[in-house]
């Protein structure tokens, strides 16, 4: 599947695809869209990349460790949920909202970067250990 | 093997910072003494699951602030003792978190005041208990332990939450302050001997009463510290707590009295005849501290001088009981493992002359044994003296006196045993190689030592402070009630001169104590251990068979089991219901559908008939992808979206599992008969599916959740996207639960295909290598054997 025309238009078409993702997440709260399928986008442009080049490239590419990226993602929707609590006392996961520069931000806003996060993290875990199950890095090691 | 020198390893930092924790709370506790011992009862609340009128709610009387200054206290100790005693074992920081989770949910038992939070509270110390008794997991012993304890504490814990609702129900709340105000007790209830019997099952199960102490000498493989900790202060006296709580509202009945006076004499004489046979120093220790507990079990159940009347006097010798023991306890224990921390064995018979080399253990363990064996002017005497005259006032005067002197005979014949052999007589090999010890280890004995000997000349104002406010909350406290050191020359006093002759007696015995009750108790047929063990093993066989039935490892069998119990419950439940609706007319289907119909029945088509699973993968694809657009068509883009997208990540997963599977192409397909079965399946799931929707659009539709959402979506949720708000926002919790499990997924694909066999048994080998250089390595070897 590594042919040539694949492999150009992977270059283009990834950060276009990541683009559109991000777009996809933002517009989300109006629009159709929103975490959930925008990370599913996002993990369709690193499968095109995982064909063109192997696992060990894309795991190079995203430089952290998916599953961390995933538990970072769970980590800021929990997050989302305490500041309610924080700031007014209100149940877990209220949705807090301000405006900045005439646009609205919200609390549930971070909570679907969250979502996003764990989608791209726990869909790209699966496509890569299954393609490449990745060594766990040697702990400490020795120099 | 012993003489390891000066421990060289880093100090554990946070080990030693985190003695700041209990010694701050001990501080605050000894702040609430005066409030509390003018019968003040403090209380807080938070609101925790208000609906079902359950709080998180705490409340300090004189017996919660007896244990709380205990557990504090004693933790305060011991966790600085542990600091210096653990040095250069591995994994430190999680050991130091479990020591403080289990000192805060021990806490939490004796704080609680709703019941429920108790229960939870309860089951946290079993945890912690697991992992602290667990805590060298390379160890089987340890390993087998820690879940005897866990298992043990835990069906008795489940016991007793069944006791709690039953108590709940009968009186009517679940707060222990309601329960304990007014006339409390629910002698009377219809279902009090079901509530006596569940609940005691939880105490005696955590305070190691006979036939089930057996978790209690085996939980000794944690490492001392823990050992100290659990069995002097805190986990095991949580059932004696309970008990002690319990007594205004279940006790004074007959049932009562004579199923605790009758487990806790039976307990307290037979681990103090074991503890005089065993030969490892803790577990001498570990048989005395059942002693303990038999003893405050048989105390909490004594009836008055009428059968049937509470008994304050026995009462108050209970609670000073828990407070000598815990102060001799935690040092002995603390001792004995200073005495292994530097000559790196605990055998009673390899020890002697260790005075020269452990001087302050040494001066530290004698006071501690002196007030075990209950001598004046130590605290240990006035809580024997307390602990005679109430049994030989109550109801079973004769009985109680018997099973409380035998035991105290022995009892001294084992601090003997323990303050004795080791340090005197001539110097044994094991002396020789034994290494001073640094003041950490040798201050806590000393320091608790000291307090037996304080508070017993200072009896008064301890039993002021701290054991009468505790009585008080078991029985009416006598008014004008003082004990001393002195009572005159009576026939109380000759009985414990008698003990202590006795006592020293048996100890000149020994040797044949050992022999002879020590192999008779070696030779019980049946014992709580070996019961335990055929009733883990028949389990174990049990689950294996039933395992091997339900799980034959076919993947097509799990789906011919999922499906066809799918489409018959759903069916039956069709045809029961009386729900099959067909419409009565076609309803009208555009061109554009028509057209996604016969894609998706072409791919069906193909996937079922393909040679190659590439294809039918892709196919499969095909079908998901046509049923994203019929979301499309009928107004759901985000669903149509999503869909679309996951059909086309399936089908790359999936492919990229098929380039790693063998190739499958000359495989021998599944007869026809087996491929009609499966027809028949795929049809009545599907058929049943077709149903199901087709009652459900028959309905009028429920618009009231579909109304609200909409209406709220731009003031509530600040979004014109109604699913992404109900996402995010309305329903974001079950948003959270979900992508809970997508990364729990992850975890669990990266734990089944990740290569970490090998990095496994690399670590294992290195931590060895390093517990065995470290100064552990003797320790560790000693415990395996």
């Amino acid at each position: 599947m590594n042919t040539l025309i694949l492999r150009e238009t992977t270059r283009v078409l990834f950060t276009l695809i990541l683009v559109f993702s991000v777009a996809t997440l933002l517009r989300g709260h109006d629009a159709p869209g929103g975490g959930f399928v925008g990370g599913l986008i996002a993990s369709t442009a690193c499968c095109l990349y995982v064909f063109v080049a192997d696992a060990k490239d894309v795991r190079r590419l995203v430089r952290t460790d998916p599953l961390k990226t995933a538990a970072a993602g769970l980590a800021l929707a929990i997050l989302s949920g305490l500041i309610g609590i924080l700031l007014g006392g209100r149940p877990f996961l209220s949705g807090e909202w301000a405006e900045i520069g005439g646009v609205e931000i919200g609390t549930p806003l971070l909570f679907d970067f969250g979502v996003y996060l764990v989608v791209v993290g726990a869909v790209l875990t699966f496509v890569l250990e299954i393609k490449e199950p990745g060594a766990v890095p040697p702990p400490d090691s020795e120099k | 093997m012993a003489a390891l020198g000066i421990p060289t390893a880093r100090v554990p930092l946070l080990l030693r910072a985190s003695v700041a924790l209990p010694a701050a709370l001990f501080a605050w506790f000894c702040s609430l003494v005066p409030r509390v011992s003018s019968g003040e009862t403090l209380h807080w609340e938070i609101g925790w699951i208000p609906q079902q009128g359950i709080a998180l709610s705490f409340f300090v009387d004189g017996l919660s602030l007896l244990f709380a200054l205990v557990i504090t206290g004693i933790g305060t100790l011991i966790v600085h003792y542990a600091s210096e005693y653990m040095r250069g074992r591995p994994q430190l920081p999680r050991f130091t978190a479990f020591l403080l989770a289990f000192m805060l949910s021990m806490l939490g038992v004796v704080l609680a005041d709703n019941l429920i939070a108790l229960f939870i509270f309860w089951e946290l110390t079993g945890l912690t208990s697991f992992l602290l008794i667990g805590y060298q997991h390379e160890d089987a012993t340890a390993r087998r332990a820690a879940l005897q304890a866990l298992l043990v504490t835990g069906v008795g814990a489940l016991a007793m939450l069944a006791g709690f609702v039953l108590l709940g129900e009968a009186a009517g709340t679940y707060s222990l302050r309601e329960l304990l105000a007014g006339d409390a007790s629910l002698a009377g209830a219809s279902n009090y001997p079901w509530i006596l019997a569940l609940v005691l099952a939880g105490a005696f199960t955590k305070s190691a009463q006979f036939p089930l102490h057996f978790w209690l000498p085996n939980a000794m493989v944690a490492p001392t510290p823990v050992s100290a900790y659990l069995h002097s202060a805190t986990m095991v006296k949580a059932g004696v707590f309970l008990l002690a709580r319990m007594s205004p509202v279940l006790g004074g009945t007959e049932a009562w009295s004579v199923t605790l006076v009758g487990f806790g004499a039976v307990t307290a004489v037979y681990s103090a005849l074991a503890s005089v046979t065993r030969t490892d120093l803790k577990q001498v220790l570990a048989y005395t501290t059942v002693m303990a507990l038999g003893t405050c079990v048989m105390f909490l159940g004594l009836p008055g001088e009428a059968a049937g009347a509470a008994h304050s006097t026995a009462a108050v010798a209970a609670m000073a009981f828990i407070l000598v023991h815990a102060l001799y306890k935690a040092a002995l224990f603390m001792a004995v493992g200073t005495i292994e921390h530097s000559t790196g064995t605990r055998d009673i018979a390899r020890h002697g002359g260790l005075r020269h080399v452990l001087g302050p253990t040494f001066v530290g363990t004698a006071l501690a044994a002196v007030s075990m064996a209950g001598l004046p002017p130590f605290i240990g005497f006035v809580g024997k003296e307390l602990l005679y005259s109430s049994a030989y006032e109550s109801a079973f005067g004769g009985f109680a006196l018997f099973a409380i002197v035998a035991a105290s005979v022995l009892i001294v014949t084992a601090a003997m045993l323990v303050a004795v052999v080791p340090f005197f007589g001539t110097m044994k090999q094991s002396a020789r190689d034994a290494h001073p010890v640094t003041w950490q280890l040798w201050i806590g004995p000393l320091l608790l030592g000291l307090l037996g000997l304080v508070a017993g000349v200072a009896t008064t104002p301890v039993f002021h402070g701290l054991v009468l406010p505790a009585a008080a909350a078991i029985a009416p406290v006598p008014e004008h009630f003082e004990p001393g050191l002195w009572h005159g020359f009576n026939s109380l006093l000759l009985l414990s001169l008698a003990t202590w002759a006795t006592g020293a007696f048996v100890f000149w015995l020994r040797p044949y104590m050992l022999s002879v009750p020590g192999a008779l108790l070696d030779r019980l047929p049946v014992t709580g251990d070996r019961v335990y063990d055929a009733t883990m093993d028949g389990i174990a066989r049990f689950s294996t068979a039933l395992t091997r039935r339900m799980q034959p490892g076919i993947q097509s069998r799990y789906i011919l089991a999922v499906f066809a119990t799918l489409a018959l419950s759903v069916g039956a439940t069709l045809v029961a219901k009386d729900a099959i609706h067909l419409p009565s007319q076609m309803p009208s289907v555009t061109f554009g559908e028509w057209t996604l119909v016969a894609v998706i029945s072409a791919s069906v088509l193909t996937v079922i008939l393909s040679k190659s699973r590439l294809l039918a993968i892709c196919a499969l694809g095909v079908v998901g992808t046509a049923i994203s657009l019929v979301f499309l068509l009928r107004g759901a883009p985000d669903v149509a979206m999503t869909q679309l997208i996951v059909e086309t990540l399936v089908v790359v997963i999936v492919a990229i599992v098929l380039l790693k599977l063998p190739d499958f192409r000359n495989e021998i397909r599944q007869p026809l008969s087996e491929r009609w079965r499966d027809a028949a399946i795929a049809v009545a799931v599907g058929t049943v599916t077709t149903l199901v929707l087709l009652a459900v659009t028959t309905e009028p539709p429920q618009l009231a959740l579909t109304e609200y959402f909409e209406s709220m979506a731009v003031p509530g949720a600040h979004g014109h996207n109604v699913v992404n708000d109900i996402l995010v926002d309305f329903r974001a919790m079950d948003t959270l639960g979900e992508i809970s499990v997508l990364v729990i997924a992850a975890a669990a694909v990266c734990a089944l295909l990740r290569r970490r066999t090998r990095y496994r048994i690399d670590r294992f080998q290195r931590l060895q290598r390093r517990y065995a250089a470290g100064p552990g390595g003797a320790r560790a070897s000693e415990e395996d054997a």
